[in-house]
């Protein structure tokens, strides 16, 4: 996958206030919500932001700590705003 | 979970193994696990994983070695679960998996707290838990005391 890196060795409150200040359209999800097939690590709340067909969301390796990305990807953004539908923050 | 006659289970969760007494402390936390009679899983990244399997070629102590994403997976699906939950951390990223571990799971969950800046990575740590925490990076020690200070307590009231 083609992605950008916004931020590096962040915490997950600097993710979510990174989105909740640089994007509009954002939702909560709790840790294990399902994202790019893969099942989120995170403190809960996570906070996932939509641009367009943009994705930005928090991702973690154990050795080199937590990162914040940027991917763009239609299918998985219309996934998650009809999952949320109603709930946007 | 197992039922209350069933033996009661632990998962060790791993994270990176850059501070020395992670698999050391983490061997001697499932001796005195089985000791007390509770079954212990060590769930961590490869390397983590690698080096407690390397540590115990025997498997005297070591028994199921899980990956830990598989795990997150398996218990946000409801498939799988423990009684313990006992999370090394050492960092922001071992706060952001046991905090994961804690939001799914019914187990008690237990953190061990380590390394350099011991004090910082415990004050970041806002999810409910027990905390066994010691300046411990090299030297086990510290750590392992505070391990038999309160393992008894853990076991039987949690």
């Amino acid at each position: 996958m083609n992605y950008d890196i916004l931020l590096r060795d962040a915490s997950f409150k600097e993710c979510r206030e990174y989105i909740r200040s640089h994007f509009q359209e954002y939702y909560d999800v709790e840790p294990g919500f399902v994202l790019f097939e893969k099942h989120m690590i995170g403190v809960p709340p996570i906070t996932i932001g939509l641009s367009g067909d943009v994705v930005i969301f928090p991702y973690t390796k154990p050795c080199y700590g937590t990162f914040l990305l940027r991917l763009e990807c239609r299918e998985e953004a219309d996934r998650l705003r009809a999952l949320k539908s109603g709930k946007k923050k | 979970m197992n039922s209350p006659s069933e033996q009661k289970t632990a998962v060790l969760l791993l994270g990176c193994p850059q501070v020395p007494v992670q698999t050391g402390i983490a061997l001697y936390l499932i001796s005195a696990l089985r000791k007390r009679g509770v079954r212990p899983t060590v769930a961590g990244n490869r390397a983590a994983r690698l080096l407690v399997e390397v540590s115990d070629p025997d498997r005297h102590y070591v028994g199921e070695v899980m990956d830990i994403d598989r795990y997150v997976g398996e218990l946000a699906e409801k498939k799988r679960d423990f009684d313990y939950n006992f999370a090394f951390i050492h960092n922001d990223a071992g706060i952001t998996y046991a905090a994961t571990v804690q939001a799914l799971s019914e187990g008690a969950m237990v953190v061990l707290v380590y390394g350099e800046h011991y004090e910082e990575v415990a004050a970041e740590i806002e999810f409910p838990c027990e905390k066994i925490l010691a300046k411990a990076v090299h030297n086990p020690l510290p750590l392992k005391k505070k391990i038999d200070e309160v393992l008894n307590w853990v076991v039987s009231n949690l």
